[in-house]
Protein backbone atom coordinates (compact mmCIF):
# COMPACT_ATOMS: atom_id res chain seq x y z
CA UNK A 1 0.00 0.00 0.00
CA UNK A 2 1.37 3.38 -0.94
CA UNK A 3 2.49 5.75 1.78
CA UNK A 4 0.72 8.70 0.16
CA UNK A 5 -2.50 8.83 -1.82
CA UNK A 6 -2.19 9.79 -5.49
CA UNK A 7 -3.45 13.31 -4.89
CA UNK A 8 -0.93 13.84 -2.10
CA UNK A 9 1.93 12.40 -4.13
CA UNK A 10 1.07 14.88 -6.89
CA UNK A 11 1.63 17.71 -4.44
CA UNK A 12 5.28 16.67 -4.36
CA UNK A 13 5.84 15.75 -8.01
CA UNK A 14 3.97 18.59 -9.77
CA UNK A 15 6.34 21.38 -8.75
CA UNK A 16 9.28 19.31 -9.94
CA UNK A 17 8.35 19.76 -13.58
CA UNK A 18 5.01 21.04 -14.75
CA UNK A 19 4.33 23.55 -12.01
CA UNK A 20 7.91 24.47 -11.18
CA UNK A 21 8.00 27.52 -8.89
CA UNK A 22 10.89 29.18 -10.70
CA UNK A 23 10.38 28.48 -14.37
CA UNK A 24 6.57 28.24 -14.53
CA UNK A 25 5.17 30.17 -11.59
CA UNK A 26 8.03 32.72 -11.88
CA UNK A 27 8.59 32.98 -8.13
CA UNK A 28 11.70 33.00 -6.00
CA UNK A 29 14.03 34.12 -8.77
CA UNK A 30 16.20 36.53 -6.76
CA UNK A 31 17.99 34.08 -4.54
CA UNK A 32 18.02 31.42 -7.25
CA UNK A 33 20.41 33.48 -9.34
CA UNK A 34 22.63 35.20 -6.85
CA UNK A 35 24.21 32.34 -4.91
CA UNK A 36 24.53 29.64 -7.55
CA UNK A 37 28.20 30.25 -8.36
CA UNK A 38 29.01 27.44 -5.94
CA UNK A 39 27.09 24.17 -5.73
CA UNK A 40 27.46 23.94 -1.95
CA UNK A 41 25.82 27.34 -1.44
CA UNK A 42 22.99 26.38 -3.80
CA UNK A 43 22.27 23.15 -1.88
CA UNK A 44 22.34 24.89 1.53
CA UNK A 45 20.00 27.59 0.25
CA UNK A 46 17.59 24.96 -1.10
CA UNK A 47 17.58 23.12 2.25
CA UNK A 48 16.98 26.39 4.15
CA UNK A 49 14.06 27.29 1.92
CA UNK A 50 12.68 23.76 2.39
CA UNK A 51 12.74 24.14 6.17
CA UNK A 52 11.15 27.61 6.11
CA UNK A 53 8.49 26.71 3.53
CA UNK A 54 7.47 23.37 5.07
CA UNK A 55 7.40 24.62 8.66
CA UNK A 56 5.77 27.90 7.66
CA UNK A 57 3.10 26.13 5.62
CA UNK A 58 2.24 23.92 8.60
CA UNK A 59 2.09 26.85 11.06
CA UNK A 60 -0.06 29.02 8.80
CA UNK A 61 -2.32 26.08 8.01
CA UNK A 62 -2.84 25.37 11.71
CA UNK A 63 -3.70 29.05 12.29
CA UNK A 64 -5.74 29.52 9.14
CA UNK A 65 -9.11 29.76 10.86
CA UNK A 66 -8.09 32.33 13.44
CA UNK A 67 -6.10 34.82 11.33
CA UNK A 68 -8.23 37.91 10.54
CA UNK A 69 -8.17 38.55 6.82
CA UNK A 70 -7.03 42.17 7.09
CA UNK A 71 -3.76 41.41 8.83
CA UNK A 72 -2.90 38.11 7.22
CA UNK A 73 0.10 39.48 5.28
CA UNK A 74 1.59 40.81 8.51
CA UNK A 75 1.05 37.49 10.29
CA UNK A 76 2.66 35.63 7.40
CA UNK A 77 5.63 38.01 7.43
CA UNK A 78 6.15 37.50 11.15
CA UNK A 79 6.01 33.71 10.87
CA UNK A 80 8.49 33.70 7.99
CA UNK A 81 10.80 36.20 9.67
CA UNK A 82 10.91 34.13 12.87
CA UNK A 83 11.74 30.93 10.94
CA UNK A 84 14.43 32.70 8.89
CA UNK A 85 16.03 34.08 12.06
CA UNK A 86 16.28 30.49 13.31
CA UNK A 87 17.86 29.33 10.03
CA UNK A 88 20.28 32.26 10.06
CA UNK A 89 21.43 31.61 13.64
CA UNK A 90 21.85 27.88 12.97
CA UNK A 91 23.93 28.61 9.86
CA UNK A 92 26.08 31.12 11.72
CA UNK A 93 26.67 28.58 14.49
CA UNK A 94 27.38 25.42 12.47
CA UNK A 95 28.56 26.60 9.03
CA UNK A 96 30.13 30.01 9.48
CA UNK A 97 32.04 30.27 6.19
CA UNK A 98 28.97 29.25 4.25
CA UNK A 99 26.85 31.81 6.07
CA UNK A 100 29.38 34.43 4.95
CA UNK A 101 29.01 33.32 1.32
CA UNK A 102 25.23 33.39 1.55
CA UNK A 103 25.40 36.62 3.56
CA UNK A 104 22.37 38.81 2.90
CA UNK A 105 20.49 36.16 0.90
CA UNK A 106 19.54 34.12 3.95
CA UNK A 107 17.63 37.17 5.18
CA UNK A 108 16.10 37.59 1.74
CA UNK A 109 14.38 34.21 2.11
CA UNK A 110 11.77 36.27 3.98
CA UNK A 111 10.83 38.07 0.80
CA UNK A 112 11.15 34.96 -1.35
CA UNK A 113 7.93 35.08 -3.34
CA UNK A 114 7.56 31.28 -3.29
CA UNK A 115 6.97 31.27 0.46
CA UNK A 116 4.36 34.02 0.58
CA UNK A 117 2.89 32.71 -2.67
CA UNK A 118 2.34 29.19 -1.27
CA UNK A 119 0.95 30.57 2.01
CA UNK A 120 -1.67 32.53 0.10
CA UNK A 121 -2.40 29.91 -2.54
CA UNK A 122 -2.36 26.76 -0.43
CA UNK A 123 -1.77 26.92 3.32
CA UNK A 124 -4.65 29.29 4.00
CA UNK A 125 -7.11 26.85 2.45
CA UNK A 126 -5.79 23.39 3.28
CA UNK A 127 -5.01 21.16 6.23
CA UNK A 128 -1.59 20.84 7.86
CA UNK A 129 -0.46 17.49 6.36
CA UNK A 130 -1.26 18.55 2.77
CA UNK A 131 0.32 21.96 3.35
CA UNK A 132 3.47 20.23 4.61
CA UNK A 133 3.62 18.10 1.45
CA UNK A 134 3.00 21.14 -0.74
CA UNK A 135 5.83 22.95 1.01
CA UNK A 136 8.20 20.03 0.47
CA UNK A 137 7.17 19.70 -3.19
CA UNK A 138 7.64 23.36 -4.07
CA UNK A 139 10.95 23.63 -2.27
CA UNK A 140 12.15 20.50 -4.09
CA UNK A 141 11.16 22.11 -7.40
CA UNK A 142 13.05 25.24 -6.39
CA UNK A 143 16.02 23.16 -5.25
CA UNK A 144 16.19 21.24 -8.54
CA UNK A 145 16.63 24.44 -10.55
CA UNK A 146 19.18 25.78 -8.07
CA UNK A 147 21.21 22.56 -8.22
CA UNK A 148 21.15 22.45 -12.04
CA UNK A 149 22.29 26.08 -12.36
CA UNK A 150 24.87 25.69 -9.59
CA UNK A 151 26.18 22.45 -11.13
CA UNK A 152 26.85 23.98 -14.53
CA UNK A 153 28.18 27.26 -13.20
CA UNK A 154 30.63 25.69 -10.78
CA UNK A 155 31.74 22.91 -13.13
CA UNK A 156 32.30 25.10 -16.17
CA UNK A 157 33.44 28.16 -14.23
CA UNK A 158 35.88 26.73 -11.70
CA UNK A 159 36.27 23.07 -12.66
CA UNK A 160 35.21 21.96 -9.18
CA UNK A 161 32.12 20.43 -7.62
CA UNK A 162 31.39 21.15 -3.95
CA UNK A 163 34.91 22.54 -3.81
CA UNK A 164 36.61 19.35 -5.00
CA UNK A 165 38.56 19.69 -8.28
CA UNK A 166 37.05 17.16 -10.69
CA UNK A 167 38.61 18.17 -13.98
CA UNK A 168 42.21 18.23 -12.82
CA UNK A 169 44.42 21.00 -11.53
CA UNK A 170 44.55 24.24 -13.58
CA UNK A 171 47.84 25.43 -12.07
CA UNK A 172 49.86 22.27 -12.71
CA UNK A 173 47.92 21.50 -15.90
CA UNK A 174 46.88 17.96 -14.97
CA UNK A 175 43.73 16.08 -15.99
CA UNK A 176 41.56 17.82 -18.60
CA UNK A 177 43.67 20.97 -18.44
CA UNK A 178 46.58 19.13 -20.08
CA UNK A 179 44.64 19.19 -23.37
CA UNK A 180 44.49 22.99 -23.30
CA UNK A 181 41.03 23.32 -21.66
CA UNK A 182 40.58 26.50 -19.62
CA UNK A 183 37.94 27.42 -17.04
CA UNK A 184 35.15 29.54 -18.48
CA UNK A 185 35.32 32.74 -16.44
CA UNK A 186 32.01 33.93 -17.85
CA UNK A 187 30.17 31.34 -15.76
CA UNK A 188 31.32 32.92 -12.50
CA UNK A 189 29.93 36.39 -13.15
CA UNK A 190 26.29 37.06 -12.14
CA UNK A 191 24.75 37.45 -15.63
CA UNK A 192 25.63 33.83 -16.44
CA UNK A 193 22.93 32.61 -14.04
CA UNK A 194 20.27 34.54 -15.94
CA UNK A 195 21.33 33.01 -19.25
CA UNK A 196 21.48 29.46 -17.82
CA UNK A 197 17.93 29.82 -16.42
CA UNK A 198 16.80 31.21 -19.79
CA UNK A 199 18.17 28.08 -21.47
CA UNK A 200 16.46 25.82 -18.90
CA UNK A 201 13.15 27.57 -19.68
CA UNK A 202 13.81 27.06 -23.40
CA UNK A 203 14.39 23.32 -22.92
CA UNK A 204 11.38 22.94 -20.64
CA UNK A 205 8.96 24.71 -22.97
CA UNK A 206 10.27 22.90 -26.04
CA UNK A 207 9.46 19.58 -24.39
CA UNK A 208 6.01 20.71 -23.23
CA UNK A 209 4.38 22.97 -25.87
CA UNK A 210 1.39 23.63 -23.60
CA UNK A 211 3.59 25.98 -21.57
CA UNK A 212 4.50 28.31 -24.46
CA UNK A 213 3.18 31.86 -23.99
CA UNK A 214 0.72 33.34 -26.45
CA UNK A 215 1.90 36.53 -28.14
CA UNK B 1 31.27 65.03 -0.21
CA UNK B 2 33.31 62.80 -2.48
CA UNK B 3 32.13 59.63 -0.79
CA UNK B 4 28.52 60.67 -1.50
CA UNK B 5 29.25 60.98 -5.21
CA UNK B 6 31.16 57.70 -5.18
CA UNK B 7 28.37 55.84 -3.35
CA UNK B 8 25.78 57.36 -5.68
CA UNK B 9 27.42 56.17 -8.89
CA UNK B 10 28.57 52.88 -7.39
CA UNK B 11 25.03 51.92 -6.34
CA UNK B 12 23.47 52.82 -9.67
CA UNK B 13 25.94 51.25 -12.07
CA UNK B 14 28.35 48.85 -10.39
CA UNK B 15 26.26 47.31 -7.61
CA UNK B 16 23.04 47.61 -9.60
CA UNK B 17 20.26 45.91 -7.70
CA UNK B 18 19.03 43.92 -10.69
CA UNK B 19 22.17 43.12 -12.64
CA UNK B 20 24.74 42.58 -9.90
CA UNK B 21 22.73 41.15 -7.00
CA UNK B 22 19.37 40.17 -8.62
CA UNK B 23 17.04 41.86 -6.17
CA UNK B 24 13.41 42.55 -7.05
CA UNK B 25 13.38 40.12 -9.99
CA UNK B 26 9.80 38.86 -9.53
CA UNK B 27 8.13 42.25 -9.97
CA UNK B 28 10.81 43.22 -12.49
CA UNK B 29 9.72 40.33 -14.70
CA UNK B 30 6.01 40.72 -14.07
CA UNK B 31 5.56 44.49 -14.53
CA UNK B 32 7.96 45.09 -17.40
CA UNK B 33 5.49 44.48 -20.21
CA UNK B 34 4.65 48.16 -20.66
CA UNK B 35 6.89 51.18 -20.13
CA UNK B 36 4.16 53.23 -18.39
CA UNK B 37 3.56 50.75 -15.54
CA UNK B 38 7.29 50.08 -15.28
CA UNK B 39 7.94 53.80 -14.73
CA UNK B 40 5.22 53.94 -12.08
CA UNK B 41 6.55 50.92 -10.19
CA UNK B 42 10.13 52.15 -10.47
CA UNK B 43 9.19 55.51 -9.00
CA UNK B 44 7.34 53.80 -6.14
CA UNK B 45 10.40 51.63 -5.42
CA UNK B 46 12.71 54.68 -5.34
CA UNK B 47 10.37 56.43 -2.93
CA UNK B 48 9.98 53.44 -0.60
CA UNK B 49 13.74 52.78 -0.56
CA UNK B 50 14.50 56.46 0.12
CA UNK B 51 12.20 56.30 3.15
CA UNK B 52 12.94 52.85 4.57
CA UNK B 53 16.75 52.68 4.32
CA UNK B 54 17.43 55.73 6.53
CA UNK B 55 14.73 54.63 8.97
CA UNK B 56 16.25 51.17 9.26
CA UNK B 57 19.70 52.75 9.59
CA UNK B 58 18.45 54.64 12.66
CA UNK B 59 16.97 51.43 14.08
CA UNK B 60 20.21 49.60 13.44
CA UNK B 61 22.40 52.28 14.99
CA UNK B 62 20.41 52.95 18.14
CA UNK B 63 18.81 49.59 18.83
CA UNK B 64 20.25 46.60 17.02
CA UNK B 65 24.00 46.93 16.62
CA UNK B 66 26.52 45.47 19.01
CA UNK B 67 26.66 47.96 21.88
CA UNK B 68 24.00 50.19 20.36
CA UNK B 69 21.94 50.49 23.54
CA UNK B 70 24.69 52.43 25.27
CA UNK B 71 22.55 55.60 25.18
CA UNK B 72 20.18 54.02 27.70
CA UNK B 73 22.94 53.54 30.22
CA UNK B 74 26.45 52.05 30.45
CA UNK B 75 25.19 48.71 31.79
CA UNK B 76 23.51 48.04 28.40
CA UNK B 77 26.75 48.22 26.43
CA UNK B 78 27.03 44.43 26.02
CA UNK B 79 23.66 43.89 24.38
CA UNK B 80 23.67 42.74 20.74
CA UNK B 81 20.16 42.62 19.32
CA UNK B 82 21.19 42.16 15.69
CA UNK B 83 19.33 38.86 15.47
CA UNK B 84 16.11 40.92 15.60
CA UNK B 85 17.08 42.86 12.46
CA UNK B 86 14.95 40.82 10.09
CA UNK B 87 11.71 41.23 12.02
CA UNK B 88 12.20 44.93 12.76
CA UNK B 89 13.28 45.80 9.22
CA UNK B 90 10.34 44.02 7.64
CA UNK B 91 7.98 45.68 10.13
CA UNK B 92 9.16 49.19 9.21
CA UNK B 93 8.99 48.32 5.53
CA UNK B 94 5.42 47.00 5.78
CA UNK B 95 4.33 50.14 7.64
CA UNK B 96 6.02 52.50 5.19
CA UNK B 97 4.53 50.71 2.17
CA UNK B 98 1.06 51.02 3.69
CA UNK B 99 1.73 54.76 4.02
CA UNK B 100 2.94 55.05 0.42
CA UNK B 101 -0.20 53.22 -0.72
CA UNK B 102 -2.43 55.75 1.07
CA UNK B 103 -0.47 58.69 -0.38
CA UNK B 104 -0.55 57.32 -3.95
CA UNK B 105 -4.27 56.57 -3.75
CA UNK B 106 -4.95 60.14 -2.70
CA UNK B 107 -2.70 61.98 -5.14
CA UNK B 108 -2.77 59.80 -8.25
CA UNK B 109 -5.75 57.39 -8.50
CA UNK B 110 -4.84 56.42 -12.09
CA UNK B 111 -1.37 55.28 -11.03
CA UNK B 112 -2.92 53.46 -8.10
CA UNK B 113 -5.25 51.57 -10.43
CA UNK B 114 -2.59 50.68 -12.99
CA UNK B 115 -0.22 49.34 -10.33
CA UNK B 116 -3.00 47.22 -8.85
CA UNK B 117 -1.71 44.42 -6.65
CA UNK B 118 1.94 45.33 -7.18
CA UNK B 119 1.93 48.30 -4.83
CA UNK B 120 1.24 46.31 -1.65
CA UNK B 121 3.57 43.65 -3.09
CA UNK B 122 6.45 46.14 -2.86
CA UNK B 123 6.50 45.28 0.85
CA UNK B 124 7.76 41.80 0.02
CA UNK B 125 9.91 42.93 -2.86
CA UNK B 126 13.42 41.65 -2.18
CA UNK B 127 14.81 44.95 -3.43
CA UNK B 128 13.41 46.86 -0.47
CA UNK B 129 14.50 44.44 2.24
CA UNK B 130 17.74 43.87 0.34
CA UNK B 131 18.48 47.59 0.36
CA UNK B 132 18.21 47.68 4.14
CA UNK B 133 20.18 44.44 4.63
CA UNK B 134 22.99 45.57 2.33
CA UNK B 135 23.05 48.91 4.16
CA UNK B 136 23.56 46.94 7.37
CA UNK B 137 26.11 44.52 5.90
CA UNK B 138 28.24 47.25 4.34
CA UNK B 139 28.16 49.25 7.59
CA UNK B 140 27.19 52.55 6.02
CA UNK B 141 28.43 55.27 8.31
CA UNK B 142 26.08 58.23 8.38
CA UNK B 143 22.39 58.93 7.94
CA UNK B 144 23.13 61.05 4.89
CA UNK B 145 25.00 58.18 3.24
CA UNK B 146 22.13 55.81 4.07
CA UNK B 147 19.64 58.17 2.40
CA UNK B 148 21.99 58.47 -0.57
CA UNK B 149 22.25 54.67 -0.77
CA UNK B 150 18.46 54.29 -0.66
CA UNK B 151 17.87 56.75 -3.49
CA UNK B 152 20.72 55.58 -5.69
CA UNK B 153 19.91 51.86 -5.43
CA UNK B 154 16.29 52.77 -6.23
CA UNK B 155 17.44 54.70 -9.30
CA UNK B 156 19.53 51.69 -10.35
CA UNK B 157 16.49 49.40 -10.13
CA UNK B 158 14.38 51.98 -11.96
CA UNK B 159 16.92 52.17 -14.80
CA UNK B 160 16.89 48.39 -15.12
CA UNK B 161 13.11 47.97 -15.27
CA UNK B 162 12.76 50.93 -17.64
CA UNK B 163 15.32 49.44 -20.02
CA UNK B 164 13.79 45.94 -20.05
CA UNK B 165 10.25 47.32 -20.48
CA UNK B 166 11.35 49.38 -23.48
CA UNK B 167 13.11 46.36 -25.01
CA UNK B 168 10.15 44.03 -24.39
CA UNK B 169 7.79 46.47 -26.09
CA UNK B 170 10.02 46.44 -29.16
CA UNK B 171 10.68 42.69 -29.40
CA UNK B 172 6.97 41.97 -29.56
CA UNK B 173 7.41 42.42 -33.31
CA UNK B 174 10.52 40.22 -33.57
CA UNK B 175 10.85 36.54 -34.43
CA UNK B 176 11.50 35.11 -31.00
CA UNK B 177 11.47 31.26 -30.99
CA UNK B 178 8.19 30.08 -29.47
CA UNK B 179 9.60 28.34 -26.37
CA UNK B 180 11.59 31.46 -25.52
CA UNK B 181 8.69 33.87 -25.92
CA UNK B 182 7.93 36.04 -22.92
CA UNK B 183 9.86 34.78 -19.91
CA UNK B 184 12.82 33.00 -21.52
CA UNK B 185 13.91 35.83 -23.79
CA UNK B 186 13.55 38.32 -20.92
CA UNK B 187 15.99 36.30 -18.84
CA UNK B 188 18.53 36.14 -21.64
CA UNK B 189 18.22 39.85 -22.46
CA UNK B 190 18.62 40.73 -18.78
CA UNK B 191 21.76 38.58 -18.72
CA UNK B 192 23.15 40.44 -21.72
CA UNK B 193 22.33 43.79 -20.11
CA UNK B 194 24.11 42.58 -16.98
CA UNK B 195 27.22 41.87 -19.01
CA UNK B 196 26.94 45.37 -20.45
CA UNK B 197 26.69 46.92 -16.99
CA UNK B 198 29.85 45.07 -15.96
CA UNK B 199 31.72 47.44 -18.22
CA UNK B 200 31.11 50.16 -15.61
CA UNK B 201 33.40 48.27 -13.27
CA UNK B 202 36.36 50.46 -14.13
CA UNK B 203 34.49 53.66 -13.37
CA UNK B 204 35.57 54.44 -9.83
CA UNK B 205 39.27 53.74 -9.71
CA UNK B 206 40.22 57.18 -8.34
CA UNK B 207 43.75 58.56 -7.89
CA UNK B 208 46.09 60.37 -10.33
CA UNK B 209 46.98 57.77 -13.00
CA UNK B 210 43.36 57.17 -13.87
CA UNK B 211 43.69 55.90 -17.43
CA UNK B 212 46.29 53.23 -16.60
CA UNK B 213 44.38 51.96 -13.61
CA UNK B 214 41.04 51.88 -15.39
CA UNK B 215 42.42 49.76 -18.23
CA UNK B 216 43.86 47.44 -15.63
CA UNK B 217 40.50 47.23 -13.79
CA UNK B 218 38.62 46.36 -16.97
CA UNK B 219 41.21 43.73 -17.91
CA UNK B 220 40.96 42.24 -14.43
CA UNK B 221 37.22 41.82 -14.71
CA UNK B 222 37.53 40.05 -18.06
CA UNK B 223 40.10 37.53 -16.90
CA UNK B 224 39.21 34.20 -15.31
CA UNK B 225 39.98 34.33 -11.63
CA UNK B 226 42.85 31.82 -11.53
CA UNK B 227 45.06 33.53 -14.08
CA UNK B 228 44.80 37.05 -12.61
CA UNK B 229 48.14 37.37 -10.71
CA UNK B 230 50.32 36.41 -13.68
CA UNK B 231 48.69 38.69 -16.24
CA UNK B 232 48.35 41.74 -13.95
CA UNK B 233 52.10 42.39 -13.94
CA UNK B 234 52.38 42.07 -17.69
CA UNK B 235 49.50 44.52 -18.22
CA UNK B 236 51.05 47.10 -15.88
CA UNK B 237 54.39 46.84 -17.67
CA UNK B 238 52.78 47.28 -21.04
CA UNK B 239 50.84 50.32 -19.79
CA UNK B 240 53.95 52.18 -18.76
CA UNK B 241 55.75 51.57 -22.05
CA UNK B 242 53.06 51.77 -24.71
CA UNK B 243 50.28 54.27 -25.43
CA UNK B 244 47.05 52.74 -24.08
CA UNK B 245 45.41 52.81 -27.52
CA UNK B 246 47.71 49.98 -28.57
CA UNK B 247 46.46 47.72 -25.83
CA UNK B 248 43.54 45.58 -26.89
CA UNK B 249 41.78 42.78 -25.05
CA UNK B 250 43.67 40.31 -27.23
CA UNK B 251 46.87 41.22 -25.47
CA UNK B 252 45.39 40.12 -22.15
CA UNK B 253 44.55 36.64 -23.46
CA UNK B 254 48.04 36.30 -24.97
Amino acid sequence: MALLSKKDANLITDPLADNNPITIQVLGICSALAITAELKAAVVMAVSVMFVLAAGNVVISLMRNIIPSKIRIIVQLIVVAALVIIVDQVLKAYAYELSKTLAVFVGLIITNCIIMGRFEAFALANGPWRSFLDGIGNSLGYGVILVIVGFFRELLGSGTLFGYPVLGDPITKSGLYATGYENNGFMIIPPAALIVVGIIIWVQRSRNPALVEEN
Amino acid sequence: MLEHVELFFKSIFIDNMVFAVFLGMCSYLAVSKKVATAVGLGAAVIFVLAVTVPMNWLLDKYLLQDGALVWLGPEYADYNLSFLSFILFIATIATMVQLVEIVVEKFSPSLYNSLGIFLPLIAVNCAILGGSLFMQAREIETLGLAFNYGISSGIGWFLAILAIAAIREKIRYSNVPAPLRGLGITFIITGLMGIGFQSFGGMLTGGGEETEESTEQVNQILEPEVVVPVLEEEVVEKNTEIDEKDISYNDVKK
